[in-house]
């Protein structure tokens, strides 16, 4: 779809809900700079979520749906998990996928859009549970990887499989007592950023979500490279509040403990030289016109 | 024979069957259902017509085709739409996207196809007409209207049609929806009257 279309029809324009309005005049839709600031004073492309209140994976998806460059040509594939509650509030276009396969739909969506619309940036989001990308979906999540596709997957790492109530999963910290796991894990989180990295990821970041502007810039990265060089990986801790026993204001303290020095989620990227090399272009060329922008403007 | 079913509004149960499980079919080209029954279409603009005079509180559910402006043609149709709501008159209520909304809808001001009761219940709607929906949400809407209220439910589609209201037309265009204005402006004309309760046609304010 392109903003253009996204405009009421006068006739019925009176009856529509002042949101719909809000959204036509004030949402952020082609404008390439949008960020996270805009969350607040413009539309946000996402109204209420349904997971549990203070659940770091909403504050997660706010941060990434301000973050994308291009929300009118973007496309979400989400996977069975308590992300997917999210995706029938959100307004971005996206497709909810059997447990697993998330990363084979996405491979499918992102060929047909490039066939289908050539001369348009289409980028596609693979937004999905670490059970879904790490255990039962991992040979999607890898085979899209080793086959170069043109997207990039953003694993919600709760470290559990959190919507059917605590069950151990890859991305679990060995030692951890679930729920649904009271024996504790056996072994050690699995790494997948370097395994991305390894299995032809061109650029990989894992972080929490407690620093808007951090995860903007790895949204941002891993678009821009899925663009021009092929797939791209995100791992963001969005603990789950519920299953560790924490209240709703707490979820901000778990994640900064968690990235503190000698933290399981201190702030890693992974990317090649040439990729280095061309996000610097890509980051200088952006700040100029910013620049450029400000000066026109004042 | 067993008789036919007849797609009449509800309660009708919780879940109430599917009109085609019922063995209720579409209408073909040029024709129209009425509760069931396949009837030529100009037939059928002249009995929604009186449904929809006879009605207390009549009320057309524009959908996401005719709201959003995604070609001319769907501009043409909310015109239609409105001059249909000012001949009747008849209050709108937009069902401007599926989102179920959680956790809170306003039913007072709008309607989605995951709980379309709350609208109908809110506002007393005794015959409503929905009217650029798309197919599966309407299905999923008709039948949970007419599991759980007493509202007759119509349909103006732009495809087959639907079984699932109590009449429904098919192959909707402008041109259609001004022929249903026509029909009414007839009927008008002979002498029957709106029964319509008072009501101002609500511009809908943000809440808190
Ligand atoms: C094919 C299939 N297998 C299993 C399930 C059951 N199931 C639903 S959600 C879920 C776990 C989700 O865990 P994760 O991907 O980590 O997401 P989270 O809920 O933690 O965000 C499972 C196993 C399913 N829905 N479909
Ligand atoms: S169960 Fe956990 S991950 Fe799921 S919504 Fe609640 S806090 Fe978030
Ligand atoms: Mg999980």
């Amino acid at each position: 779809m392109s903003k253009e279309k996204i405009a009421i029809c006068e006739d019925l324009a009176d009856i529509m809900p002042p949101e719909y309005h809000d959204m036509v005049e004030n949402a952020t839709f082609g404008n390439q700079d949008r960020s996270w600031k805009d969350i607040g004073s413009s539309k946000e492309l996402i109204e209420q979520h349904s997971l549990c209140a203070g659940c770091p994976e909403s504050i997660a998806f706010r941060f990434i749906m301000s973050s994308i460059p291009n929300p009118e040509d973007s496309v979400f594939v989400g996977s069975t998990g308590c992300t997917s509650l999210v995706f029938p509030h959100v307004g971005i276009h996206n497709i909810h996928s059997l447990f697993g396969n998330q990363n084979a739909v996405a491979s499918g969506l992102k060929r047909a859009l490039a066939v289908r619309f050539p001369d348009r940036i289409k980028d596609v989001f693979v937004l999905a549970g670490d059970g879904a990308t790490v255990d039962i979906g991992l040979d999607m999540t890898m085979q899209s990887w080793f086959r170069q596709e043109k997207f990039t997957t953003i694993c919600f790492d709760n470290e559990l499989y959190a919507n059917t109530g605590g069950q151990e999963s890859g991305l679990m910290q060995r030692g951890f007592v679930a729920k649904m796991a009271p024996k504790g894990k056996n072994f050690d989180k699995v790494r997948l950023p370097e395994i991305a990295f390894e299995a032809g990821c061109h650029y990989v970041a894992i972080l929490t979500v407690s620093k808007p502007n951090r995860v903007e810039q790895a949204i941002r990265r891993a678009t821009y490279v899925a663009r021009e060089f092929g797939p791209t990986y995100i791992q963001l801790y969005t603990p789950c509040i519920l299953e560790i026993g924490k209240q709703s204001m707490e979820g901000l303290d778990e994640m900064k403990d968690s990235e503190s020095i000698g933290g399981r989620f201190v702030m890693r990227e992974l990317m090649t030289d040439e990729v280095k090399a061309f996000l610097k272009e890509k980051e200088a060329e952006d700040k100029a016109r910013r620049k450029k922008a400000k000066t026109v403007t004042a | 024979m067993e008789e036919q079913y007849q797609v009449m509004p509800g309660p009708e149960a919780f879940l109430p069957p599917s009109a085609a499980s019922m063995g209720i079919v579409l209408p073909d080209p040029g024709q129209a259902h009425i509760e069931g029954r396949l009837v030529d279409e100009e037939e059928a603009y002249e009995y929604a017509a009186r449904k929809l005079l006879a009605a207390k509180v009549p009320t057309l559910f524009p959908g996401p085709l005719v709201l959003w402006r995604w070609n001319d043609k769907a501009a043409k149709k909310a015109a239609a739409i409105r001059k249909l709501a000012n001949a009747l008159p008849a209050r709108l209520i937009p069902m401007a996207d599926y989102r179920p909304k959680y956790p809170k809808i306003n039913p007072a001001v709008e309607i989605n196809p995951n709980h379309p009761n709350l609208t109908i219940w809110y506002n007393k709607i005794d015959v409503c007409i929905f009217i650029g929906v798309h197919c599966h949400q309407a299905n999923l809407a008709l039948k949970i209207i007419r599991g759980g209220t007493d509202c007759y439910t119509m349909a103006m589609c732009a495809q087959a049609g639907h079984e699932d209201a109590c009449l429904s037309f098919r192959d909707a265009d402008p041109a259609k929806i001004e022929k249903l204005t026509a029909a009414v402006e007839k009927l008008k004309s002979e002498g029957v009257k709106s029964e319509a309760e008072d009501f101002d046609q609500f511009v809908t304010a943000r809440e808190g």
